[in-house]
């Protein structure tokens, strides 16, 4: 029997998204900021507007379902997979403002897009788009990166048990610290110092190479922050192809490569431990699989002759490749030459370093490294079961931060997921069939998605059926939470209408 | 009467057969005064790849000087396409797009290249010459009122909700 929500669970749930409300309205008043000091007033207006709707549903929410309970299981995941929901439609209230989205719906695209680090846009005109707009297409995949709930977190709340359901509610299953806040606090504190780096850097490269100084390290935090974060969002539209420039292209890759890195290895290293990244299970994986799917694509672009030396065909395909792997989707070509030059064996190497992703516990998506490495390890240790005596007792361990002894049940969940990912790579191929666009194409586009990869063979588009539109924002809302928390959000709702 | 009309229509199929030779060079010569859109160049590269191609469109952003020579980015509303300039060649260059302004709009004339071998496979253009077609402008946006009156409006509910829940946690004690 199925038990019906009572209305103290809607007031708990009501009561912490209110929270998670109020810091996006808070997080509204950084492009207002920017808008007023780069005198653009329409879009510092757009922003206060916004801010203060935000400001005022929280207020509202946390008011009318006031409590001071702590969450359970069901609530916290409910509350994370919800104000995803929240945070995006208050989000997209200042970009539809703007008037560079053709449609409430585009811009709502947008900021999932932003929130899941993926990196597919629907703006229109981006080369006019103000800096206090750009700023927020790019604050988007910081706050999501680390995460909306993670906010919160660090910020507005005292700790407790309902905190650690919302923290593992976003995918976040891995606590860097014994406390839930201090992990949360440490996460932001890695992000802010990575931040003030990766400005100056791009920043400095961005001077060397031409921009105008308050455009280069304009563009060095835009690029930094959708960088790191694992978002592929640019100020302009030929994205990093903008730039013409190999230094930013290998500054970019390395700050692509740290932010697909999980949090727990750059806490490691941080403390002095270096061994931490030769021994780690999700690195070793990373680096066989970067090796793996980047031979693939070399021999598909180098069969179809599409770079004249092996020096550019390094340059172009190892960029793409590691954008993809690491779920940035930075851009190097167009979206065009993937499709029509890039053939179809090196556009299956680049499918499946986009389906893998990045590590675990990081800003990355896509199945992940960690999972990755168990499922071979599993597939490993059920291989020497076979070979060894009915009786024999087949243990099989792993290095990730620890010694770890594999068990069944760990690596029955790693495959679930695994599972969930490949079927929604698939559902959304599919629905991309149905809506008329080639079998190769909706997959590319489908897996570049629900992995919040970002890149695109062309299909993104304003112009795109708006069935197409849902079901991407659906697959890179639930790819970045991991399922979980999603079906938890589904398994309310059929409780609220179907329970006793 | 006869022979008149006769020889008239000799000249005109003489006037013919002159001009038919003629018709692919005046096409091709109307073609290269056309400008390819980004969309006919990024889709259709390896047809263009080494072609002397007309590009026409905004330049925007910054002008990224290199040495001798710099990028300029050139937009056709639908994509950008880098252009590699001779510095010398862009001094007319006054305005760029961005949200402040309306870039000059500009016909290149130059070498397209899908995959450029100087240049790290870009997919590029290296400009022989550019004319301005037009120039750009600053932009200038009036203050949108509306908003002004929804911010203040949202302002005053924000601050009667507080009140009120002020009011009401004196009350509840």
């Amino acid at each position: 029997m199925i038990l019906k929500p009572q209305l103290k669970d809607i007031k708990h749930i009501g009561h912490y998204l209110g929270k998670v409300t109020i810091g996006v309205g808070f997080t509204c008043f950084v492009p207002f900021i920017m808008g007023l000091v780069f005198g653009e007033i329409n879009p510092a207006l757009d922003f206060l507007v916004s801010a203060e709707i935000a400001l005022l549903c929280g207020l509202i929410l946390t008011w009318v379902c006031a409590t001071d309970k702590e969450l359970n299981w069901m609530q916290g995941m409910v509350v994370v997979s919800s104000s995803w929901l929240v945070a995006m439609v208050l989000s997209a209230i200042p970009l539809y403002l703007s008037g560079h989205y053709k449609s409430f719906l585009d811009s709502c695209f947008e900021t999932m897009s932003g929130f899941t680090t993926t990196g597919l846009t629907l703006v229109q005109d981006l080369d006019h788009l103000s800096y206090a707009h750009n700023l927020w297409r790019h604050l988007g995949p910081f706050i999501g990166g680390q995460g909306i709930a993670i906010i919160a977190l660090a910020f507005f709340m005292k700790g407790g048990a309902g905190s650690f359901k919302m923290y593992v509610g976003e995918a976040r299953d891995e606590k860097i610290l014994p406390n839930v806040i201090h992990t949360a606090r440490f996460i932001w504190l890695i992000s802010i110092v990575y931040l003030i780096i990766g400005t100056l850097a791009l920043g400095v490269v961005g001077v060397l190479i031409g921009l105008k100084p308050q455009n280069a390290f304009f563009h060095g935090a835009c690029v930094f922050m959708a960088g790191f974060d694992t978002a592929g969002f640019a100020p302009q539209s030929q994205n990093i192809l903008y730039y013409h420039s190999l230094i930013f292209e290998i500054v970019t890759i390395l700050f692509m490569i740290a932010g697909s890195l999980n949090f727990n290895l750059h806490y490691q290293l941080w403390r002095g431990n270096h061994k931490e990244l030769r021994k780690n299970i999700e690195t070793r994986t990373f680096l066989l699989s970067v090796m793996f799917t980047f031979f693939i694509v070399t021999i598909g672009l180098n069969k179809l002759g599409v770079y004249s030396n092996a020096l550019i065909l390094f340059r172009k395909g190892f960029f793409q490749l590691i954008s993809g792997h690491t779920t940035t989707g930075y851009m190097t070509i167009y979206a065009q030459q993937f499709i029509r030059e890039w053939g179809d064996l090196a556009l299956v190497g680049l499918i499946c370093a986009m389906a893998l992703g990045g590590c675990a516990c990081s800003t990355a998506g896509g199945i992940k490294m960690l999972r990755v490495g168990i499922i071979f390890k599993a597939l490993k240790q059920d291989i020497r079961r076979l070979a060894f005596p009915e009786h024999a007792i087949v243990t099989q361990k792993f290095h990730h931060m620890k010694t770890v002894f594999l068990e069944d049940a760990q690596a029955r969940a790693v495959l679930l997921i695994t599972m969930s990912y490949i079927t929604i790579y698939v559902l959304g191929a599919l629905i991309g069939v149905g809506c008329g666009y080639p079998v190769l194409n909706s997959l590319f586009e489908s897996t570049s998605a629900a992995a919040n990869v970002g890149f695109s063979c062309g299909i993104t588009d304003a112009s795109m059926p708006t069935i197409l539109k849902v079901t991407y924002i659906i697959q890179m809302w639930a790819g970045r939470l991991e399922f979980m928390s999603v079906f938890a959000l589904f398994g309310f709702i059929v409780a609220f209408f179907k329970g006793k | 009467m006869i022979s008149y009309r006769l020889h008239r229509l000799q000249k005109q199929i003489t006037q013919i057969i002159l001009l038919v030779p003629l018709c692919p060079v005046l096409l091709m010569s109307w073609c290269y005064a056309q400008s390819i859109s980004s969309v006919e160049l990024i889709n259709n590269a390896k047809n263009y790849n080494g072609n002397t191609v007309v590009y026409k469109g905004e330049v925007i952003g910054d002008i990224m000087v290199r040495g001798e020579y710099a990028w300029i980015n050139v937009n056709d509303d639908k994509n950008a396409i880098g252009i590699w300039i001779k510095k010398e060649l862009i001094k007319d260059i006054l305005y760029t797009g961005s949200y402040k302004s309306r870039g000059d709009i500009v016909e290149i004339a130059g070498k397209f290249n899908r995959s450029c071998v100087e240049h790290g496979g870009d997919l590029d253009i290296h400009a022989q010459s550019i004319i301005k077609i037009s120039s750009g402008s600053k932009i200038s946006y009036a203050v949108n009122t509306k908003t002004i009156n929804l911010a203040l409006g949202l302002s005053c509910m924000i601050l009667l909700f507080y009140l009120l829940r002020v009011r009401y946690l004196k009350t509840a004690g």
